[in-house]
C-alpha cells in the first residue's frame, strides 16, 4: 500500500493489479436500444457527454472562424451578415446547447446519485426525456443553421430580432425554448433527488460540496428557465402576427424583453459556473488531501450565489435607458455577488495550504480555473460600476470578461471534471502527461486568446464587428494565434480520451485515494451503483476514515 | 426500461425486499413513502417553474397596465363579464369534482373515482367551449392583436352603440396590447387546460381499468394538484382581464 507522511496520503495506490469488473452498467446490457431507451443515469449521462462534445466543436469552429475573420482588419473572409450569422451561430451553441448542460448533464447526472447513496435519480424517465429534448433543441438549432442561419446575437434583442431581421429567428427560438426545458427536467430531478434520495446517515452537511453546487444551479434552472421560455414565446409571436408587445410603435416596450430575458439570461451564468466550483472543490479536496477549509461558508455560498444571482439582471441594461436609481442599486447587488464567489476562491486557497498537493492533469486544470475565474470576475465588478460599464460595454472587454468566467473558469471546470471522474466513468486511465501537455496548452492558449481582448475593449473596440481600424491588428492577430493553440489543447484531451478508452490503464476502484462514496464502488460501476445501500457514517472529505478503512481493507484496488 | 433492467438485473436483490407490496413500486426507491414523496415533491416543483413561466406574462401586464390605463379599462369592458363568472363556477365546480375524485381514489372507491373524472374532464370542456364562443366574438369584431386589428370601437364607442368615453386614437391604439396579453394569458391557460382533459382521458381509462383502486394514487394526487394549479391561474386572471373598471352601481 501507499506510503503515508504523518495522517495524509501522499502517494497513489499500486494500479498494476486492478481489473475492468466483469459486471458494470457499460457491459449490463448490449445494443444501441439498451442505451438509446435507458433509464439508467450513468448511461444517460454518457449519451449527453458524447452530445454535448459533439455541439462543442461545432461551436468551437464558429469561433475558429470568427477568429480567422478578425485576422485583419479588412472584410475579406466573409460578408458582415456572414459574420453575424457565425457569432450568432457560436453563442447559441455554446451557451444553450454546452455551457449550460456540460457539467450537470453528464458528471451531475452521473455522480450526484452515487454521491447520495442513491441507486438513481428520481425520475429516471424525465431524465432521458430530458436527452431527447435536448437533441431536438439541437437538431433545430442546426436546421436553423443549415436553413440560412440566424444573425440576431444570441441575446435576441428586440426589436432588431422581432422587426428587422428575415433570418430563422422563429427555428432558433424553438430550439432554445425546447432545450430549455431540458434543463428544467435536469434541474427538477436533481433537486427531488437530492431532497428525498440521501442515503441513510447523509445529512445536508455530510454531501459533498459537489452536490450543493448542483443544488444551487438546480434552483436556477428551474425558476429561471421558464421566464426565458415565455420570453421566447413573446418574440415568435411578435414575429409572427405583429401583437405588439415588444412594439414600440404599438405602444410596446423593448425594453421589457430585455428585463425578461436577463431575468433567465443573468442566472443562466451562475447555472453554467456553479457546477464548475462544485467539480474544483472535489479536485482541489482530493489532490490537497485535505477537508475543504470552512465547508459551511463553501457551501452556503452556492446557494448565497444563487440568491443573489435573480437580482442583478438589470447590469446588462445600464446604457440601455434605465432609471439612474435603479442603476445604482443593480450596480451595488452586481459587486455583492462577488462576495460569496471569492468566499469560494479563498477557502480554496485556505485548503491548499499546508495540503498534500500533487499536480494531476485534473488539479492542473482546477489551478487554471480559479486564476482564470478570479480575472473574469474581478473584471466583472469593473462591468458593474456605472461609470466604467459606459466606458467598457459592448466592447472586447466584456467579450474578454465572460470569456474568463465561461471558457476559462467553465471549461476548466468541466476539463478537470472529466479528467477527474474518466476514471470512474470508463474504468481505464487517462495518459497521463499528454493530458498535463493538453492542460498546459489550454492555459496558454487561453490567456493568448483572451488577455489581448481585454486590451482591446479597453481602447474601444466593439465588439461583433467584422472589420475593424488598422492599429487593432496586432492584438486582433495574438488573439488569433492564441485561439489556434486553445484549439489544439481542446482537440488533444478528445483524442487521447478516446485513445484511452481502448488503451488506457486500468483505473481500479479509488486511483486518486478520494473521500466521496463514488470513489468506494468499482470502477465502472454497476447499473445501481451500489450492492448494498451505504450508511453515511462520516463527514465530507474525511480523510482520516478512508485511511483506515484501506488499512483493514484486505485487497485495496482492483 | 429502468424497471424492466432492475428487474433482471438484480432479481436476486429484489427478491429480498419482501416489503415492496405494490406492482407500481419503482426498483429506485427504497420504499413506496419514498417514492410518493419524491413524486409530489416534483409535481410541486414543476407548478414553481409554471409559476414563473406564468409570471413573464404577468409582469408584462403590470406594466402595460399601468402605462395605458384608460385603454385596458375601455378594452376590459368588452369582455363578458356574464361569460367569465360563468367560466369562474364551472372551473371551481371542475376543481371540486376533482379533489372529490382524489378523494375517492384515497378510499378505493373506483366507481365515484371514474364518475368524478368524468365529470371533471365534462367541465373542463364546457370552460373551453364558452372560451371558443368568447374568442370568436373577438375575432368578428376585428380585436385580435394584427394586421386586422380595429380599433374603431375605442375611438368612436358611440357608433357602436357603447356608454364610453372615446379614446385619442394613440390610447385606442393600445387596447392592442391588452388584447394580446388577453389573448396571451388565456389561450396560455387553454393550453394548459387542454394538456389536462388529454391526461383526463388517459387517467380515466386507467382509473376504469382498476389501476388506483388498490392503493397507489400518486398520478391522481399529482394531476389534481395540476388541475388544481390550472384553477388557480384563472382565478387570477379573471379579476385582471374582466374586472379592471366595472362599476356595477353606475
Amino acid at each position: 500500500m501507499s506510503a503515508a507522511i504523518g495522517n495524509t496520503i501522499v502517494s497513489l495506490p499500486d494500479q498494476s493489479t486492478a481489473q475492468i469488473p466483469k459486471r458494470n452498467y457499460i457491459n449490463n446490457e448490449h445494443g444501441l436500444l439498451s442505451w438509446l431507451l435507458t433509464g439508467d443515469h450513468k448511461r444517460i449521462a454518457i449519451l449527453y457527454l458524447i452530445s454535448i462534445t459533439f455541439f462543442f466543436f461545432i461551436g468551437g469552429a464558429f469561433a475558429g472562424l470568427i477568429r480567422l475573420e478578425l485576422l485583419t482588419p479588412q472584410p475579406d473572409l466573409v460578408a458582415a451578415d456572414t459574420y453575424n450569422k457565425f457569432f450568432t451561430m457560436h453563442g447559441v451553441i455554446m451557451v444553450f446547447l454546452f455551457l449550460v448542460p456540460s457539467v450537470p448533464a453528464t458528471l451531475g447526472n452521473f455522480l450526484i446519485p452515487i454521491m447520495l447513496g442513491a441507486k438513481d435519480l428520481a425520475f429516471p424517465k424525465i431524465n432521458l426525456l430530458s436527452w431527447y429534448l435536448y437533441l431536438v433543441g439541437g437538431g433545430l438549432t442546426l436546421a436553423a443553421l443549415v436553413l440560412g442561419g440566424v444573425d440576431t446575437g444570441w441575446t435576441f434583442t428586440t426589436p432588431l430580432s422581432t422587426h428587422y431581421l428575415n433570418t430563422h429567428v422563429i427555428t432558433a427560438a424553438t430550439a432554445i425554448f425546447i432545450a430549455g426545458f431540458s434543463s428544467i427536467f435536469t434541474g427538477l430531478n436533481f433537486i427531488v433527488t437530492i431532497h428525498r434520495m440521501r442515503c441513510p446517515g447523509m445529512t445536508w452537511f455530510r454531501m459533498p460540496l459537489f452536490v450543493w453546487s448542483h443544488y444551487a444551479a438546480s434552483l436556477l434552472m428551474v425558476l429561471g428557465t421558464p421566464v426565458l421560455a415565455i420570453t421566447l414565446v413573446l418574440v415568435a409571436l411578435e414575429r409572427l402576427f405583429g401583437i405588439g408587445v415588444f412594439d414600440p410603435a404599438k405602444g410596446g416596450d423593448p425594453l421589457l424583453f430585455q428585463h425578461l430575458f436577463w431575468f433567465y439570461s443573468h442566472p443562466a451564468v451562475y447555472i453554467m459556473i456553479l457546477p464548475g466550483m462544485g467539480v474544483i472543490s472535489e479536485v482541489i479536496s482530493t489532490f490537497s488531501r485535505k477537508r475543504v477549509f470552512g465547508y459551511t461558508a463553501v457551501a452556503f455560498s452556492s446557494v448565497a450565489i444563487a440568491l443573489f444571482g435573480f437580482f442583478v439582471w438589470e447590469h446588462h441594461m445600464f446604457i440601455m435607458g434605465v432609471s439612474n436609481y435603479s442603476a445604482l442599486v443593480f450596480s451595488l447587488l452586481t459587486m455583492l455577488v462577488a462576495v460569496p464567489s471569492a468566499i469560494k476562491i479563498f477557502n480554496w486557497a485556505f485548503t491548499l495550504q499546508k495540503g498534500s498537493i500533487t499536480f494531476e492533469t485534473p488539479m492542473l486544470y482546477a489551478f487554471g480555473f480559479m486564476g482564470l475565474f478570479t480575472i473574469g470576475g474581478l473584471t466583472g465588478v469593473f462591468l458593474g460600476s456605472l461609470g466604467m460599464d459606459i466606458h467598457l460595454t459592448e466592447t472586447y472587454f466584456i467579450v474578454a470578461h465572460f470569456h474568463f468566467v465561461m471558457v476559462g473558469g467553465m471549461l476548466m471546470a468541466f476539463l478537470a471534471g472529466v479528467h477527474f471522474w474518466w476514471p470512474k466513468m470508463t474504468g481505464r486511465m487517462y495518459p497521463e502527461s499528454l493530458s498535463k501537455l493538453a492542460a498546459v496548452t489550454t492555459f496558454i492558449g487561453f490567456n493568448l486568446t483572451f488577455l489581448p481582448q481585454f486590451i482591446l475593449g479597453y481602447l474601444g473596440m466593439p465588439r461583433r464587428y467584422h472589420a475593424y481600424p488598422p492599429e487593432f491588428q496586432v492584438l486582433n492577430v495574438l488573439s488569433t494565434a492564441g485561439a489556434t493553440v486553445l484549439g489544439v489543447g481542446y482537440m488533444l484531451p478528445m483524442l487521447y480520451l478516446a485513445w484511452s478508452l481502448k488503451y488506457g490503464a486500468i483505473a481500479g476502484n479509488n486511483p486518486w485515494q478520494a473521500t466521496g462514496l463514488e470513489w468506494q464502488i468499482q470502477s465502472p460501476p454497476l447499473t445501481e451503483n451500489f450492492i448494498e445501500i451505504p450508511i453515511m457514517d462520516h463527514e465530507a472529505y474525511d480523510y482520516e476514515w478512508l485511511e483506515n478503512k484501506t488499512k483493514n481493507e484486505v485487497t485495496t484496488v482492483g | 426500461m429502468d424497471s424492466a433492467l432492475a428487474t433482471t438485473d438484480h432479481a436476486d436483490v429484489h427478491a429480498e425486499h419482501d416489503h415492496v407490496a405494490l406492482p407500481q413500486h419503482r426498483h429506485h426507491f427504497e420504499t413506496e413513502e419514498q417514492q410518493r414523496e419524491a413524486g409530489s415533491f416534483g409535481m410541486w416543483l414543476f407548478l414553481l417553474t409554471e409559476i414563473m413561466f406564468f409570471g413573464g406574462l404577468f409582469f408584462a401586464y403590470l406594466l402595460y397596465r399601468n402605462w395605458y390605463y384608460p385603454a385596458f379599462a375601455a378594452a376590459s369592458n368588452q369582455l363578458s363579464v356574464p361569460l367569465g363568472a360563468f367560466n369562474t363556477v364551472v372551473l371551481i365546480s371542475s376543481g371540486f369534482c376533482m379533489a372529490v375524485g382524489v378523494w375517492a381514489a384515497e378510499m378505493r372507491r373506483k366507481s365515484l373515482l371514474v364518475l368524478m373524472l368524468v365529470l371533471t374532464t365534462f367541465f373542463g370542456l364546457i370552460f373551453l367551449g364558452v372560451k371558443y364562443d368568447e374568442y370568436h366574438e373577438k375575432y368578428e369584431l376585428h380585436h385580435i392583436p394584427g394586421d386586422s386589428f380595429n380599433i374603431s370601437m375605442f375611438t368612436n364607442p358611440a357608433g357602436y352603440g357603447i356608454k364610453e368615453e372615446p379614446l385619442a386614437p394613440d390610447m385606442a391604439q393600445k387596447t392592442q396590447i391588452f388584447f394580446f396579453l388577453y389573448f396571451a394569458m388565456t389561450g396560455m391557460h387553454a393550453v394548459h387546460m387542454i394538456i389536462g382533459i388529454v391526461l383526463l382521458f388517459w387517467l380515466t381509462w386507467r382509473a376504469h381499468r382498476g389501476d388506483f383502486s388498490s392503493g397507489y394514487v400518486a398520478p391522481i394526487e399529482n394531476f389534481g394538484l395540476y388541475w388544481h394549479f390550472v384553477d388557480i391561474v384563472w382565478l387570477f386572471l379573471f379579476p385582471l382581464l374582466y374586472l379592471i373598471n366595472r362599476h356595477p352601481l353606475h
